[in-house]
């Protein structure tokens, strides 16, 4: 019996990835991507690679009907996105290295590779732009014609902020620096398309993460109804919100099946995922807070430039949103402005990555309040005490609209969780320990990340369950597994309503001919949204299996209980009728004389959940080489407050693998750009993820301490967390192995910077006394 | 293309025969033409070893290696660990310890430990660490799949 339902297959080798599906008489795609950063596309020429043996088709936009841009699929935002958005290939002009200008299709993925070689692209090569400050500015090249860089300004807030900094004791302020990177999933991307020509039907795998959606706007690309494009399951290689959302190849493969007449495969490789899929986190933030004589916090001021890259995806705006609207966290903070320039740049398109704008607006609050704990003299700890919001201030709403919804920050004990993980950490000893290494010369700090999440919420997810006349219970939803183990996580839900071992339940997701409607998995919500699904769907089917068996037992549904795959009076064991013969008897005949749809099941949609608010705590430990500027995490520990943990194992996995994420991003990862706009970082000996070397245990404490009232099993999700603190957490770190407050001003930590940093600090470190007195 | 190679492998134990282009990668021989599609391909540049198999008992990047250049090798994959119904004691202890999530990884760490307990039956944990810093896993975390090659040195 393995942990979780997933494993069993995944760990033989038979997961169902989308480079196994092979479909007869497929050719495989490849993508010719621009070369240059930014230029006039004066021609595509396409005529060496046709002329190749073995290649059906080479394509440029020229050659093709208008295929509409991606859409966007989150909304409603204040502003026209429309004229930002990406073609499926370029036409006339090409805006970053890596954006597709032709198609390739041939017999063999060698052969397309080799006939994508031979398209001759001829480029008028324009300025590029790089930095999104210096690129919203006037006199920037423009990157289209009638139109600014910047390509939205969001302005978010409260209260009289003017007031709050003139009346402040003290006014900290700090220019940040979030570097660039992304999920970089394990397996890159991949489409297989096939159409059928009788039926004008099409079947499509890979797109895992909001299939429903995708099918839509696919089949409005391709002229088709809704109904007439299906959605196969694909296992997915992790996907952390880059993967699933629709993205040109998407579009350009089905259009190639039905054009060619043959299935077409496409798989990505990893040099083009590195420069093909989104992006994300890149930030600039001025920011600052307003104290007053107590330490309290008055108000806090962002100005932020986020740095999209060349056009908005299908994410819109949404990732410099949520910044803004979660960047007071989980304080007290009375007055609040935010502004957010969304800056398109010549660089690889942005979009949602684990935490998105958690991570970077709690880098930037928390490094400015460690900054401020610096400035004013006091524990770091207690600054933060002073300022969180305490569960007598809960609810708690912020005018900080995100997608049309303001938020209302439910229900919790942030600082009741920051006590039991100081506790649970035995941070205290963490910080000994730092300051004997530190008197012993050794370069050793901690720091904290404290921060408030979002899940759930919006929309609505789908679910069935079904039950055999075998007895055995199949759930299926709109949900998509991406190795979270979602699969696992429904049937626990359905196990425990419908009185079965999780073993009797199986689950499907992913595939849009299952459930007529679904939304997906993304923003945490696929416990609560599909989990809340689930449980309506199988308790409407419990009452249905109450009251079929009550005709069965000649007893009142009122007394059946459900136990062990049957259905039992309350007190009498020995009388009881099995599941499946419940189901049997929900045959086609028997459930229409009852005016029952046939069968023993139910489908159910869940919607209307509020937002819910999860919050967490990171702490981490660092030493720092003087030498070379590496960091070495010695420690880290991650606090959260789940509501409720459906599987616990689970969630902790959530936690441990979100930290190294947040650890890579904090430290290792990030796509660097050169001058002339070329890609630094195009493999994974340029782009680094975290290796078992620099990955020290991760300690967790999940809480289930304040269950959501908005969704029926109190869940708040759980996959984010683990990242959202970790680039507060090891900057604040590292800051106080150097013995500097705020000095850590830019992510990732690389060598580099921190061996710049060290040449700049302080022979006797600032704030010695603080020092001694605070740590 | 006219530059077509027979090759013999034996794979987990099966004679099997190919008809491979010479610059045809191990991986996509296995994969695609024999269908051991267990062995996965996650960056084509030798740095993240979801595609580790066992060349002649020695831990291999099947990306790196052509399938010309396996030829008269045996061959391991994920798919010859299970014993039939049952799996072994380190797929048991990678579920166990929670040590994978998205799984697109994990038959390259699994090739991978197998390789080093072969070696190295009693591996210290800096051993183990130190092995299975040479693949990437973007979601575990790793601790997990420490814990797990632990637990399948101790035989527990």
């Amino acid at each position: 019996m393995t942990l979780r339902r997933e494993d069993e297959r995944l760990l033989r080798g038979r997961g169902h990835f989308v480079d196994d599906v092979n479909r007869p008489g497929q050719l495989w795609l490849r993508v010719v991507r621009a070369s240059v950063a930014h230029a006039r596309l004066l021609a595509v020429d396409t005529t060496a690679a046709r002329a190749l043996p073995g290649v059906h088709a080479a394509l440029s936009a020229a050659d093709l009907p208008d295929l509409p841009s991606i859409p966007l699929r989150l909304g409603p935002f204040e502003e026209d996105l429309a004229p930002f958005l990406q073609p499926p290939l370029a036409r006339d002009r090409v805006r970053y290295v890596g954006e597709p200008v032709a198609v390739v299709c041939a017999e063999d993925p060698y052969l397309a590779e080799d006939a994508a070689e031979r398209v001759r692209v001829e480029y008028d090569e324009l300025d590029p732009v790089l930095d999104a400050r210096t690129g919203a500015a006037d006199g920037a090249p423009a990157l289209r014609d009638g139109h600014g860089n910047e390509c939205s300004t969001l302005r978010r807030g409260y209260g009289d902020v003017e007031a709050a900094f003139a009346r402040a004791a003290d006014v900290i302020s700090l220019e940040l620096h979030v570097g660039r990177h992304s999920a970089v999933p394990l397996e890159t991307r991949g489409v297989v398309a096939e159409h059928d020509p009788g039926e004008d039907r099409f079947t499509v795998w890979g797109m895992t993460k909001v299939p429903h959606f995708n099918r839509g706007i696919l089949a409005a690309a391709l002229g088709v109804p809704p109904e007439r494009v299906s959605v196969r399951r694909a296992d997915a290689g992790g996907g952390f919100g880059a993967r699933g959302e629709l993205y040109p190849e998407d579009v350009l493969v089905p259009f190639l099946a039905r054009r060619a007449g043959r299935p077409v495969k496409w798989i990505e490789d990893r040099a083009e995922h590195l420069v093909a899929c989104n992006h994300s986190r890149e930030q600039l933030h001025r920011i600052e807070a307003a104290f007053d004589d107590e330490h309290a916090l008055l108000a806090l001021r962002d100005e932020l430039w986020h740095d999209n890259g060349a056009y908005l995806r299908t994410h819109g705006v949404v990732v410099a949103e949520l910044t803004l609207a979660m960047l007071p966290g989980p304080y007290r903070v009375p007055a609040y402005a935010g502004v957010a320039h969304v800056v398109l740049t010549n660089k690889t398109p942005c979009g949602t990555y684990r935490a998105p704008g958690r991570f970077e607006g709690t880098f930037a609050r928390e490094r400015l309040l460690d900054a401020a704990a610096g400035r004013l003299g006091v524990d770091p700890l207690d600054l933060r005490r002073r300022n969180l919001l305490r569960p007598d201030e809960l609810p708690h709403e912020r005018p900080l609209p995100v997608l049309g919804h303001d938020m209302v920050i439910d229900v919790g004990d942030v600082p009741g969780l920051l006590e039991r993980t100081l506790e649970a950490a035995d941070f205290e000893t963490w910080r000994e320990e730092a300051a004997a290494a530190r008197a012993a010369g050794r370069p050793v700090g901690c720091g904290i990340g404290v921060f408030m999440e979002k899940s759930g919420g919006g929309e609505f997810e789908a679910a069935g369950v079904s039950v055999s006349e075998a007895g055995e219970v199949a759930v299926r939803s709109g949900a998509a597994s991406l190795g979270q183990g979602i699969e696992t996580t429904l049937a626990a839900v359905a196990a425990e309503v419908l009185g079965l071992e999780q073993s009797a339940v199986s689950v499907r997701v992913g595939d849009t001919d299952l459930v007529a409607h679904g939304v997906g998995s993304w923003a945490s919500r696929s416990t609560v949204m599909a989990g809340g699904a689930v449980r309506l769907a199988a308790e409407a089917t419990a009452d249905q299996a109450r009251r079929v068996a009550a005709a069965l037992l000649e007893a009142d549904p009122a007394d059946l209980r459900l136990r062990d795959g049957r259905v039992e009076v309350a007190g009498s064991p020995g009388r009881g009728v099995a599941l499946g013969e419940v189901a049997a008897a929900c045959d086609p005949v028997s459930s229409a004389r009852r005016g029952d749809p046939p069968g023993l099941g139910a489908e159910r949609t869940f919607a209307g959940a509020p937002m819910t608010y999860p919050y967490g705590i990171h702490l981490a430990q660092v030493e720092i080489d003087p030498e070379t500027g590496g960091v070495q995490v010695r420690r880290y520990f991650v606090g959260y407050e789940v509501g409720r943990a459906i599987t616990r194992a689970l969630v902790e996995g959530q936690l441990r693998g979100g930290a190294a994420q947040g650890v890579g991003g904090a430290l290792l990862e990030e796509f660097r750009y050169g001058d002339s706009g070329q890609p630094l970082a195009a493999s994974f000996m340029d782009y680094l993820l975290p290796t078992a070397a620099e990955m020290p245990p991760v300690g967790t404490l999940i809480r289930e301490d304040a269950p959501s009232p908005g969704n029926p099993l109190g869940a708040k999700g759980a996959g984010e967390g683990g990242v959202t603190g970790a680039g507060a957490a090891l900057a604040g770190a590292v800051d106080d192995a150097l013995g500097v407050h705020g000095g850590v001003r830019r992510t990732p930590m690389s060598p580099e910077r921190l061996h710049a940093l060290l040449a700049d600090r302080p022979r006797e470190p600032a704030g010695a006394a603080a020092d001694a007195r605070n740590r | 293309m006219s530059d077509v190679h027979l090759i013999r492998v034996v794979v987990n134990g099966e004679p099997r025969e190919a008809a491979v282009e010479a610059r045809r990668t191990l991986a996509d021989v296995l994969r695609h033409d024999l269908g051991y599609t267990g062995t996965h391909v996650g960056c084509e540049h030798g740095i993240c070893g979801a595609c580790t198999v066992l060349v002649d008992g020695a831990p291999t990047r099947a990306c790196l290696m052509f399938g010309v250049q396996a030829d008269d090798c045996e061959i391991e994959t994920v798919e010859g660990l299970a014993d039939g119904d049952e799996l072994n004691a380190l797929q048991e202890a990678f579920s166990a310890h929670h040590g994978l999530q998205c799984g697109f990884c994990t038959p390259g760490f699994l090739m991978l430990a197998t390789a080093l307990l072969r070696e190295n039956p009693s591996p210290s944990d800096a051993e183990i660490r130190d092995a299975m810093a040479s693949n990437l896993c973007r979601c575990t975390g790793y601790q997990g799949i420490l814990e797990a090659v632990r637990a399948a040195a101790d035989g527990r």
